[in-house]
């Protein structure tokens, strides 16, 4: 089992790191412009000129996806820092502190997780206003919650280990002993933590873009483009194809890479998977 | 039991409050004045006084908030600004196509991932093993409106057999209605069954690996048998858990696919009335959402609990 789960991180790392290169080129060169409208050649079928063929703009669809890895990538990244940003510090402090402080940050995750991620993100998008600026907001704000569970719960099983304990007779307060002794030790757990949010934070993206909640055109966005080809579905079907496997892969790689990640940092785990 | 039962009822009325003053908090503070709204930008400052006077919009906020709870709690949603009619009303309709839509996506995905996920685990190791959870890795990442517009490519488009978008109505006929929440309900299902079989395998597996069931088979029970009398049994709660989770997801997802088949459901009816400004049909239908989540944990709890006894202990 060995072979498989490394399997599993090297294609992951291998597909997260070619998403992540065509985003950085994407944002110094595409083939076209994104954005350049060429009515002539609307809806073209694939070809050497366009690898992915034409929109009903007929902007180049290879460069739209490139284009697109880029603000998706750069929305679900920011997303995610903005949740483990505050999410960790979150939860480090209510494991630290424990009694009703740990109650009081624990009942209002647990509140945080009554609100469907999505419908409430689609709220706060739509009511301050539609973009990508408040998209990362919206998705940040529901990997507060989860950020802090995590951390609180990896964080309490490292405050009753036994140089912890000696760290307090040391005479460390809890700030210190949280970033010097906690944090290094659950380092693990939130990493993996984060490629899996990191996905769903993509998903998420496409999501609110596709209702014409996150990038605004003219930017491109995957979401938005399909949501565009739905509406040639039955001239160019092909339109939805590529979009969408642009979402699926850079998921899936996430994916693979949080699995792999966690079998390969953590070999306690390493039971009956 | 009964101190369980009773300590789980104080905690999920506990939430349910606290989550409806979040939602009337969080959408009385956002910008946007009903009544400038209703009447247009050229109204006169006291008509549109007045008119607040009349949506009591000009009373305190603990005041507005206790009338509009006590609203809820006695069947009365209010009015929406924009429909003027009743939003119990139009809940009402709209629930009748949002409500099968998810439990139908949540039974489809149920009855797909649990035999999906005991096969891979009665199987483990094996080349079928390797096989459905690879398929099932791939599942997990598709995104179900993608999905949505792949079936109605395959389904609607190259196979004329099932209707694109739209609903007709219960009233067409319940054969008719429910052909328009197929391709729907498979999009919302599939990606949902890929994770459900995925956590199915690994608990049946976790319980294979248990004394009782290595006592079961030293008995001189088949591996079939003790595989489904005694491990899969055993394997119910984190699964049981997760399809209430499930459902959370579903409600969230159901905004978007009711969007890509045009279905006039509770999350259609949320983007109107977010783009119409009709507060008080935003603030009904989050808080209702929110509730039915919170009650669905709740009960998923109790199966728990019930299936567990070990799990009735207070600190549960």
């Amino acid at each position: 089992m060995t072979a498989l789960r490394s399997r599993n991180l090297i294609l992951g790392a291998g597909i997260t790191l070619l998403m992540a290169a065509v985003a950085l080129v994407s944002l110094a060169w595409t083939p076209y412009a994104p954005t350049a409208i060429d009515i002539v050649h609307k809806l073209a079928a694939p070809s050497l000129a366009h690898p992915f063929g034409t929109d009903h703009l007929g902007r180049d669809v290879l460069s739209m996806i490139m284009a697109g890895a880029s603000s998706s990538l750069s929305v679900a990244l920011i997303a995610v820092v903005v949740g483990a940003g505050l999410g960790v510090p979150l939860g480090a402090f209510a494991a630290a502190r424990g009694g009703w402080i740990d109650d009081v940050v624990m009942r209002a995750c647990d509140l945080a997780f009554a609100f469907p991620a999505l419908l409430t993100a689609v709220m706060i998008t739509a009511l301050a206003g539609p973009g990508a600026g408040n998209a990362m907001l919206a998705i940040g704000i529901f990997n507060i919650p989860v950020f802090a569970r995590i951390t609180r719960g990896a964080a309490r099983s490292i405050w009753a280990r036994e140089f912890v304990m000696a760290a307090r007779t040391a005479g460390r307060g809890d700030v210190a002993i949280t970033v010097l002794h906690v944090l290094p030790n659950i380092a693990a757990v939130l990493l993996v933590q984060a490629t899996i949010q990191f996905a769903l934070a993509i998903v998420a993206d496409a999501g609110l873009s596709y209702v014409g909640l996150g990038t605004q055109p003219p930017n491109p966005s995957w979401g938005r483009m399909l949501n565009d080809a739905q509406t040639y579905i039955w001239r160019a079907p092909l339109l939805a194809v590529f979009p969408g496997v642009a979402i699926t892969l850079s998921v899936l790689g996430l994916n693979l890479l949080g699995d792999g990640l966690q079998d390969w940092l953590d070999p306690r785990l390493r039971r009956g998977r | 039991m009964t101190f369980y039962l009773l300590r789980r009822v104080a905690i999920l009325l506990a939430t349910l409050l606290a989550a409806s003053i979040v939602v009337f908090v969080v959408l009385q503070v956002l910008p946007g004045d009903p009544a400038a709204l209703i009447l247009g930008t050229g109204a006169r400052e006291d008509t549109l006084a007045a008119l607040r006077h009349q949506l009591g919009l000009d009373a305190p906020m603990w005041l507005r908030y206790a009338r509009w709870l006590g609203g809820l709690l006695s069947g009365d949603f209010g009015t929406s600004f924009t429909y003027h009619v009743p939003v119990a009303e139009l809940v009402r309709q709209r629930v009748l196509v949002s409500l099968p839509l998810a439990l139908f996506a949540i039974l489809l995905s149920t009855a797909i991932a649990i035999p999906v996920g005991v096969a891979a685990a009665a199987r483990r190791g094996g080349a079928a093993d390797a096989g459905l959870m690879g398929v099932a890795q791939i599942g997990v990442a598709l995104p179900n409106f993608w999905l949505g517009l792949l079936l109605i490519l395959l389904f609607a488009v190259r196979l004329p057999w099932l209707p694109a978008s739209g609903f007709p109505g219960w009233d067409a006929g319940l054969w008719a209605g429910f052909r328009a929440l197929i391709l729907p309900a498979l999009a919302l299902a599939l990606p949902q069954a890929a994770i459900l079989a995925r956590v199915t395998r690994a608990a049946v597996i976790d319980t294979l690996g248990e004394d009782f069931v290595r006592t079961a088979r030293a008995k001189g029970l088949s591996r079939p048998a003790a595989l489904w009398r005694h491990a899969v049994p055993n394997a119910l709660i984190p699964v049981v858990t997760l399809i209430g989770l499930q459902f959370s997801f579903l409600l969230a997802g159901t905004v978007i696919i009711e969007n890509v088949f045009t279905l006039p459901g509770l999350g259609r009816l949320v983007f109107q009335a977010i783009a119409q400004r009709d507060l008080i049909v935003v603030q009904d239908l989050v808080v209702l959402l929110a509730g039915s989540v919170i009650v669905v944990n709740f009960l998923v709890d109790l199966a728990a609990a019930w299936i567990d006894p070990r799990l009735r202990r207070a600190g549960a």
